[in-house]
């Protein structure tokens, strides 16, 4: 504020230059903040998603699905189809010009079946027309005649010598060993468990669709809601065979992802449509077909073997975890792989025997999700460290203590926990928030129902009504580990503009509600002392950004603007001293050079705008992590991840035992963030990804019979509302990294990972009931309901049970 | 598809008798969904929603009158005293854009065995008025509802109104769902108290192929309360009745495991839920 005065003062005496532009901080940069371009339109109702695109003379593209989980297709007959008024054209698999199959990790789905299929909803041929009914009308009328197989519904199942096998590869897709220290341990205390997790839905509201607009030159340009336009892009060229350059994305207004898109939903399908019409082609599913549309949280079946010292000391780990992955690949290795490491959970384990498998089902195809296999595996984990706790009849907050990892700690994998690993930290800090006050207290008269459960369905009074509270702490890897060549891509480009300096941004990063493009604008403004700044549309022109996923993109895309940032300064300052032969420590601040010498106030060299004149300055920039490597297939060792997030939850419920219902009064939750870069989103991101947890311990589950799916709706996929979500407590701890740009953690999955554990356990020091599993459904609660893994009898002085692999 | 508008009753009424194959559209939160997950193809809408005299409610006397058109959110705030009952199951329903356009007729006209408007109505003895151009009918509302999403209209009949009598004593609806709002009934339960003639009434949701009454259980509850002429001594209701009464509320009703709930989480529910309904009923009975 000073230097503004100053200036003003300088400029109102007469002088032959021309006055300098006035001075104002930047606002907006990081640590604050900063509001989100989009949040005005998307409070007004205004802002254009992906479903709201529109061409002139645009056609309506739909999928024709299979009603049967495992089928051969004998044959498909399309005459009655082409014969609707307004129809354009039915394709089928043999209209696929390249690459018949897609597949981020493995290109094992067809992206139209022929011969096997493998999943209810898969799909089977593409209709477009000049209207959606049209569409819709003709796809019915598309007959294929399916010889219908008894479907492979259980992950354990499908690995039994005698399954019929699903894929030539056969069903199991993945099987991840880890082995580390002695693996006949012994152990004063050995509790065992079995647990189980349901199929979660990401439930993004927006539903997959976009906008394929031929060129007329044999080229396409697609816009799509995704999180990853390059992965998609490769995919499009493989499957199109066309060139690169001639396939164009751009990102388009997104309704939620939570890794529901990181697989092709409509790419392929709406480009293939419009270049055989050389019309614009629109495809948007219905919810009923979202929920067909996407891969969903890998269900689990977990068992473990915790051994221990009678003080309370982790001796030994013995998992074995298996993921039912549905029908296609999807990200089950990296999700299987993920499982495996994190198993023991964030605790000193001197030996650990893990064994995950991931295999292939005709259930729905199982993909990433928020938490990324690490959410199912702390279920696991953090309800035997409760059971254990209960065999030493210790406190769990102080079994935990007593066991927490920590800096230098080394994982099962072999690898050394680098930087902050604070989750004792994080548990004292749980522990020390003070508790939600009863409402016993209270008369029935004054309770208000909503704070109930059951809420204003007037189901209890306070009858049945039982307070518990519980602990669990995960974590999880940031960014893409095992030795995958991980980086981000920005340019950066400084101009004058009607006499303002503008930094522009353009990175393919994909903005899925988490905040990137806002992230991006304060790094700019921060790095470079600009007010102005743009995000450019994210698009295929601009190297790849990788994936909106693994909690990287504050790290990968905000470490690439940072170094393009810094490539773009360092040339501004070089021109400051070649230009104006200015000296000393030369820094970009408020639009303008200053030299900022130690003990000196800063003083001005020129602003930026009379500084660069006409001149541009542009820079793109890759950015890497550290790199990864693999895990050893027979030992599981290696450093597979570059860097952890640590997070933690103190759950406190109100259960009326006698209907299972269910009032979660708080969740509080601390995190170690690294550095909040922009506070109000961190808090953002904290409490949604609590939210959704609490809705995979409370009720949101994909329901399949026979391979079947049979809540494809809201109607009867529950997500938590605003009675059944309570307020979030934070302690938001700022520990730093060292290996990342500004000392970033990832903010996005840890949230979602030790959530359900801690309601799960909240919910058993309710009831006292074992609680084997999520989703926790009333008929648990109650006992009405026993789960497979609630026959397993409870005893902790069991011998070992679960039998490593051999080889 | 036809769109039709009629713009007074008996235009609706010819216009159903001309079209028995168009369908009635109140406030459109059950057809339209229908609509959108391509359940159902109309050859006609009718649409109700310029038709005045559908929209409220009128008491004459004792005796209520529900326009077919009565929305959630005016049964919620307006019947409190003369239908609570209904209002407090109006509350539950959805969420507040459902409460402003849902309508007790929709829901009538749905006939969905989860409908929540259907067991406080069952409780208190409600009469359902049916038109055609030919005339009207009454058809008291334990006949109206034939099956699973089958109801008592004729095809050329529309719902005109619910005709009820005025609450004479406590009411009370609780609805488990498994989550605390915008819930479908997993089960529902609800119970009227007439001390004007010493008689209780119930109503059972979601747990059977239509809402039912259980008449085993309202005739102990009678029965028990003459017995040691309660309704006039008002001492309170053994826990021992209470609990008899819940089970014989449940061994009325006929759930069957869904994607909601199983049948005998249901039964256990229906248990809970009607002990708990006749002890608040009765605690509010005692206090009048
Ligand atoms: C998000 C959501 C939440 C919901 N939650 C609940 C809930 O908690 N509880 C619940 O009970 N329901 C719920 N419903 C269902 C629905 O809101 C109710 O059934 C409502 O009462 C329907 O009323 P409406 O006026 O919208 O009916 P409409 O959809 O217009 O019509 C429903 C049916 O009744 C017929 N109909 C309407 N009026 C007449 C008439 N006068 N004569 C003859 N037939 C007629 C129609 O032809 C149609 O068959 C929910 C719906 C949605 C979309």
């Amino acid at each position: 504020m000073r230097g503004d005065r100053s200036l003003r003062a300088t400029s109102s005496r007469p002088t032959r230059q021309r006055p300098a532009a006035p001075v104002t901080p930047v606002t907006g940069g990081l640590g604050e903040s900063a509001r989100r371009p989009d949040a005005t339109l998307k409070v007004k109702g205004e802002f254009a998603y992906s479903s709201d695109l529109w061409a002139e003379g645009m056609l309506w593209g739909t999928t024709v699905r299979s009603p049967h989980p495992r089928a051969k297709i004998r044959s498909i007959d399309v005459s009655e189809a082409l014969m609707v008024a307004g129809l354009a054209t039915v394709l089928t698999a043999d209209d696929v010009p390249g690459r018949k199959t897609f597949g981020m990790e493995v290109p094992d789905q067809p992206v139209l079946a022929w011969g096997d299929i493998r999943y209810q909803g898969e799909a089977v041929a593409l209709v477009a027309a000049d209207h959606p009914e049209t569409a819709r009308r003709a796809a019915a009328l598309v007959r294929v005649d399916y010889e219908v197989l008894d479907p492979v519904v259980d992950a354990e199942a499908a690995m039994a010598p005698d399954a019929p096998a699903l894929h030539p590869s056969g069903n199991v897709l993945k099987h991840v060993k880890v082995r580390h220290g002695d693996q006949q341990p012994t152990a004063d205390v050995v509790v065992t468990g079995e647990y189980e997790v349901g199929m979660q839905d990401q439930a993004p509201l927006g539903p997959e669709s976009g906008l394929a607009i031929p060129d007329g030159e044999g080229g396409i340009d697609l816009y799509v809601a995704t999180q990853w336009l390059h992965v998609d892009h490769d995919q499009l060229v493989a499957s199109l065979d066309l060139r690169p350059a001639q396939i164009r994305m751009t990102m388009a207004g997104i309704g939620g992802a939570f890794g529901a898109r990181e697989d092709i939903s409509i790419q392929i399908h709406a480009c293939l449509l419009a270049l055989r019409t050389g019309r614009p082609v629109k495809m948007s599913y219905s919810r009923q077909e979202s929920f067909v549309g996407h891969v969903h949280r890998h269900p689990a079946r977990l068992q473990y073997e915790h051994g221990a010292t009678r003080d309370g000391r982790l001796v030994c780990v013995k998992t074995r975890i298996v993921f039912d992955g549905g029908a296609y690949a999807s990200s089950s290795n990296a999700v299987c792989l993920n499982a495996a490491t994190f198993a023991c959970g964030p605790y000193e384990v001197p030996n650990a025997t893990i064994d995950c498998y991931v295999t292939y089902t005709n259930n729905p195809p199982c993909g990433a999700m928020r938490g990324f296999g690490a959410v199912q595996a702390c279920f696991g984990y953090e309800s035997q460290m409760d059971k254990l706790a209960a065999a030493l009849g210790m406190d769990p907050v102080e079994l935990r203590l007593a066991n927490a990892m920590r800096e230098g700690t080394s994982l099962p994998t072999g690898q050394r926990v680098e930087g902050p690993a604070p989750v004792a930290e994080i548990l004292r800090s749980l522990r020390a928030m003070p508790l939600p006050p009863n409402a016993d207290g209270a008369g029935e008269a004054e309770r208000d129902l909503r704070e109930l459960p059951g809420g204003v369905s007037n189901t209890t009074h306070g009858e049945g009504v039982r307070r518990g509270v519980g602990y669990a702490v995960g974590y999880k890897n940031i960014a893409f580990s095992a030795g995958f060549d991980d980086y981000a891509t920005a340019r950066v480009r400084l101009s004058v503009v009607a006499g303002e300096p503008i930094a522009e941004v353009h990175s393919a990063a994909a903005e899925v509600g988490q905040g990137v493009v806002t992230l991006q604008l304060q790094i700019v403004r921060t790095e470079l002392g600009v007010q102005r700044a743009v995000v450019l549309p994210a698009d295929t022109q601009v190297g790849s950004a990788g994936s909106s996923s693994a909690s990287r993109q504050t790290w990968m895309t905000g470490g690439a603007v940072k170094a393009a940032c810094e490539a773009v300064r360092e040339r501004v300052l070089a021109l400051a001293a070649s230009k104006l032969g200015a000296t000393g420590r030369l820094v970009l601040a408020d639009g303008a050079v200053l030299v900022a010498d130690a003990g000196a106030a800063p003083t001005r060299v020129s602003t930026l705008a009379d500084l660069l004149g006409a001149e541009v300055v542009e820079e793109t920039v890759e950015y890497r992590h550290a790199p990864t490597e693999d895990l050893d297939p027979e030992t599981g060792q290696g450093n597979a991840h570059v860097g952890f997030a640590f997070a933690g939850h103190r759950a406190v419920v109100d259960v009326d035992t006698e209907l299972g219902l269910v009032k979660v009064v708080e969740m509080a939750t601390a995190q170690d963030v690294g550095r909040a870069l922009n506070p109000q989103a961190v808090e953002g991101q904290l409490q949604g990804g609590t939210a959704q947890g609490l809705g995979l311990a409370l009720m949101e589950e994909i329901q399949i019979s026979g391979g079947k799916v049979r809540n494809p709706s809201f109607t009867d996929y529950l997500i938590p509302t605003i009675l059944d979500m309570p307020p979030v407590r934070m302690d938001i701890l700022e520990l730093g990294n060292p290996v990342s740009p500004y000392g970033v953690k990832g903010v996005g999955e840890p949230p979602t990972i030790s959530s359900p554990a801690a309601v799960a356990a909240a919910l058993r020091a309710a009831t006292g009931r074992a609680l084997r599993r999520i989703p926790v459904r009333p008929e648990h609660i109650t006992g009405l309901l026993e789960t497979r893994t609630d026959a397993v009898p409870d005893d902790p002085t069991k011998p070992a049970r679960i039998s490593a692999e051999t080889q | 598809m036809d769109f039709l508008q009629p713009r007074s009753w008996s235009d609706a009424l010819a216009a159903k008798t001309n079209r028995p194959d168009a369908q009635p559209l109140a406030g459109g939160t059950d057809v339209l969904v229908d609509l959108n997950f391509d359940r159902h193809r109309p050859a006609a809408l009718l649409d109700l929603g310029r038709i005045g005299e559908l929209a409220g409610w009128s008491r004459d006397d004792d005796a209520l009158r529900l326009g077919a058109g009565l929305t959630y959110t005016i049964a919620a705030a307006e019947l409190v005293d003369d239908l609570p009952g209904l209002a407090m199951a109006a509350r539950t329903v959805g969420s507040p854009q459902i409460r402003n356009r849902g309508t007790i007729g929709g829901n009538l006209g749905s006939a969905s065995p989860a409908g929540d408007a259907h067991p406080p109505l069952l409780a208190a003895g409600a009469e359902v008025e049916l038109a055609s151009a030919a005339g009207s009918r009454r058809v008291p509302i334990r006949e109206f509802f034939l099956g699973p999403k089958r109801n008592a209209l004729a095809p050329d009949e529309l719902i005109a109104a619910v005709l009820v009598p005025r609450a004479t004593g406590p009411q009370q609806f609780a609805k488990v769902g498994t989550r605390n709002a915008m819930v479908i009934a997993v089960c529902s339960f609800a119970l009227a108290l007439h001390p004007d003639h010493q008689r209780v009434g119930t109503g059972i949701g979601s747990a059977g192929p239509v809402p039912l009454v259980a008449d085993d259980a309202e005739c102990f509850c009678e029965g028990a309360l003459a017995e040691s002429d309660l309704w006039s001594t008002r001492a309170a209701i053994e826990e021992s009745t209470r609990r008899r009464f819940g089970e014989l509320v449940a061994a009325a009703a006929r759930p069957i495991d869904d994607v909601r709930g199983s049948a005998a989480y249901r039964s256990h529910a229906l248990s809970v839920l009607a002990a708990r309904a006749l002890g608040w009923a009765w605690a509010d009975y005692r206090r009048s």
